[in-house]
């Protein structure tokens, strides 16, 4: 870099810095991690590319600061909201500006087809709006379904300035009105009436494609609402109301039905990179005995000076796992996330046995064995496992108790046991002597639960009357804090 | 330093348009990072799934650029005298022996022969130090840098962010000219946080339909545009399942291939189950798919 250089990016103002200063202040608060040196690389990438390129623009500030793609999501989402396009039409004047300028676009759009007979868009009518809708989405028309999209946003959403409601409420207001359930099944049946033999594989696909446009509807519809708060209420509040945690950082118990698909599309490339780094660590970790033989042999080499010692490879006892978890519905989805990770590592452990339980306890370990399919495993267990005793509320102490009558006798020195649960116990017996037995045959015990350690032993929370006869209890809440225990499990 | 280099890309879209020429159909994100790296002389961490063409990638910016393509295949227990260099021990010790020889009849001294035995005669380049010494450009294709271990990736640093490499019997050997280096990566663990600082992260996923379609289209000659269309609304509807290993872009080259070989125009429900074996790999998937295909069959009307 010449001392003539001016280190800001071409044609850039002081605006656009303090807009990319905000930009990586709420990056980081948001959970990616952004270096310095990394913030200095976006600006000097800025440098070589023209800004007025939206994409390039937002590619290279990913290639520079987003080096996870798990975080691309969260990284796109914090961009729309600083960078979002602004200007007069998405101010939400009490007028309704943008509802010309929205519809002036869907009249340019459509004018030259049939403009005289409609008069002025602005009367159009919500059946008319989902007519043109269903056209545009029929035939795959990208500039007249944004259109279109804006169009609705402003007719239902009903946005109103400084009014501090979150985008969701706006964007259900929105789909609400257009129902495009309905939509979905209108396009299926015209497509039907245009190719009357077609095969049910070719009807599948057309169905796919139909879905993944009505996806790209409701996108844009998002994306429309979230360009009208940033343009009402600044990038700084929105992006805060907007910000959603990391995959791995996102909380079981109080995961929302898309946090969970998030969830599960994260687990699988992080139990792959923990089986590959605990299969390292057991090849190269430790070293062995001398080897004698090997030792004497390499030794030749060096005139018989045994210079190069060599051991044998290590072979550490691998424990028998028991995981007894409690699969009530509040920590459903905990249950199973450690369920997934722990088989997927089965491979370092001699034997994994499974056990679920509400009130009654029951054992699931063939169903693992049947498939290795993780969802279709969880699926029979909600479906066929025994575990409701009397009132399908979770009661551990008689879980427990049940537990040690019939299984008690396979726990010995190489079991490690993990227990699941929050330990709630809705006030009935504890029955703690069990874990102080099982503790006494038992190699390690420990208790994982998803709640935060503040709300431990609150409410009817036990925990604390377990976790004495434990070998330790966990808080694990996120992908994070599980795979961290399950490493050293390993 | 990095504005020194003479640019070989003009914007992200020659980028674009020069990949499309060698036949390798980039999307803007991966033209814009590509122009992005030879612009500030960075090297490249490519990641994502198997056969998306993070490798092909490499090899068409060099073809494009008309570099030579040096290699690194990275695999467990890589070390420096495999990566960077060596001393050519065999020949060092010929060396010696020669001395010895000379030296009974009145020579040098042994100053002069270390001196002699540790200079460039005797250093064997390895592919690291080769691309830095390279005089006409290169590009420097390190792959599947997740297999070596944490340790060895300090290895890459120096180069990566320097372009230099340090002997110490010899120096530092710096680069005359800036290589363009991609690092590929199938993230089966996580790379150090030293390593990815220094580098621009491209994240290569299975391509959207339309330019999967056109990658067939351009890969295998001779099919016809509704095969294409077919064949890739079904391996889009094949990888939603929930699968072990999804389709990559490279298997469904080859479904395409074969089906073209086979001569089948249109694809239906029963010739896709008869052929998932070229899409999917592991037989619990087959059968996934297979049963998720009929059902299709029967479920409908």
């Amino acid at each position: 870099m010449t001392a003539t250089d001016p280190h800001l990016p071409r044609g850039s103002s002081a605006g656009l810095l303090e807009s990319l200063s905000g930009f990586v202040k709420e990056l980081r608060n948001a959970g990616i991690p952004v270096s310095l040196t990394e913030n200095l690389d976006a600006v000097e990438a800025l440098r070589h590319i023209p800004l007025e390129d939206r994409d390039a623009f937002k590619y290279s500030l990913a290639a520079t600061m987003v080096k996870n793609n798990a975080h691309w999501k969260t990284f796109e989402t914090v961009f729309e909201v600083y960078f979002s396009l602004r200007g007069r039409e998405y101010r939400l004047g009490g007028e309704g500006e943008g509802d010309f300028d929205a519809e002036d676009m869907i009249n340019t759009l459509i004018g030259a087809r049939e403009g005289e007979g409609q008069g002025s868009a602005e009367g159009m009518t919500p059946e008319q709006l989902a007519e043109m809708l269903f056209r545009a989405l029929m035939d795959g028309n990208d500039a007249m379904m944004r259109a279109l999209a804006r169009a609705a946003v402003t007719r239902y959403a009903g946005m109103e300035p400084g009014r501090p409601v979150g985008g969701t409420y706006y964007l259900y207001r929105t789909l609400r009105n257009l129902d495009l359930d309905s939509m979905l099944e209108r396009m299926m049946q015209q497509e039907r009436r245009r190719n009357e033999d077609e095969t049910d594989l070719e009807e599948r696909l057309v169905r796919e494609e139909y879905e993944a446009r009505l996806d790209a509807l409701r996108r844009e519809i998002e994306a429309e609402i979230r360009r009208r708060l940033v343009a009402d209420r600044g990038a700084e509040a929105v992006a805060k109301s907007v910000r959603k945690p990391l995959p791995e950082d996102i909380d079981f118990m109080h995961a929302s039905r898309e946090e969970l698909v998030a969830l599960r599309r994260a687990i699988a490339p992080l139990t792959r990179k923990l089986a590959v780094r605990l299969a390292r660590k057991r090849r190269h970790g430790r070293k062995g005995p001398l080897d004698f033989r090997n030792t004497v042999r390499h030794s030749l080499s060096y005139g018989g000076v045994p210079a190069d010692p060599k051991f044998r490879y290590p072979r550490p006892s691998k424990p028998e796992i028991m995981v007894i978890a409690d699969i009530s519905g509040s920590v459903a989805a905990f249950a199973r996330f450690t369920l997934q990770m722990v088989y997927a590592i089965s491979s370092q452990f001699s034997r994994v046995r499974s056990f679920v339980f509400i009130d009654g306890i029951d054992e699931v370990t063939d169903y693992f064995k049947a498939t290795e399919d993780i969802s279709e495993a969880i699926h029979r267990i909600n479906t066929e496992a025994d575990v409701i005793w009397v009132d399908g509320h979770s009661d551990y102490g008689h879980a427990f108790e049940a537990f040690w009558d019939r299984w008690g006798r396979d726990v010995n020195t190489k079991t490690t046991v993990l227990l699941l649960g929050d330990a709630r116990n809705n006030y009935h017996a504890a029955q703690a002597w069990v874990l102080g037995e099982m503790a006494k045959k038992a190699r390690h015990v420990y208790w994982l639960n998803p709640e935060p350690r503040s709300y431990w032993d609150t409410g009817d929370s036990i925990v604390g009357q377990y976790a004495t006869h434990c070998d330790g209890a966990y808080e694990c809440r996120n992908l994070k804090q599980l795979e961290r225990f399950v490493e050293q499990l390993g | 330093m990095t504005d020194a280099a003479p640019s070989r890309f003009e914007s992200p879209a020659s980028v674009r348009e020069g990949l499309r020429s060698v036949a390798y159909l980039a999307d803007e994100g991966i033209a814009g990072v590509v122009f992005l790296a030879e612009r500030l002389g960075k090297p490249i961490l490519v990641e994502g799934p198997a056969g998306t063409g993070k490798t092909q990638l490499a090899k068409s910016v060099a073809e494009l650029t008309g570099a030579r393509l040096i290699r690194l295949q990275c695999y467990e227990g890589l070390d420096e005298s495999k990566a960077l260099y060596e001393w050519n021990y065999k020949k060092q010790l010929l060396r010696i022996q020669a001395q010895r020889i000379a030296e009974s009849e009145g020579g040098e001294g042994w100053d002069d022969i270390e001196e002699d035995i540790f200079s460039e005669p005797f250093l064997l380049t390895r592919p690291l130090l080769e691309a830095i010494r390279a005089d006409e450009p290169v590009v420097l294709l390190i792959d599947e840098v997740d297999r070596v271990e944490v340790e060895t990736e300090a290895l890459l640093l120096e180069i990566l962010s320097d372009y230099q490499v340090s002997i110490p019997e010899l120096g530092t050997v710096s680069a005359t000219q800036i290589p363009l280096v991609f690092l590929t990566s199938n993230n089966t663990r996580e790379l150090s946080e030293a390593l990815k600082r220094r580098c621009l992260f491209l994240h290569i996923d299975y391509p959207d339909i339309d330019r999967e379609k056109e990658i067939v289209l351009t890969r295998v000659p001779g099919i016809s545009e509704s095969l294409a269309d077919q064949v890739v609304r079904i391996v889009r509807s094949i990888r939603s399942l929930e699968l072990k290993k999804a389709p990559s872009v490279s298997e469904t080259l080859d479904w395409a291939r074969t089906l073209l070989l086979l001569g089948i125009e249109s694809v239906d429900a029963e010739t896709a189950t008869e052929t998932l074996h070229i899409l999917l790999k592991y037989q619990s998937d087959i059968e996934k798919a297979a049963k998720d295909l009929s059902a299709t069959t029967a479920g409908s009307r």
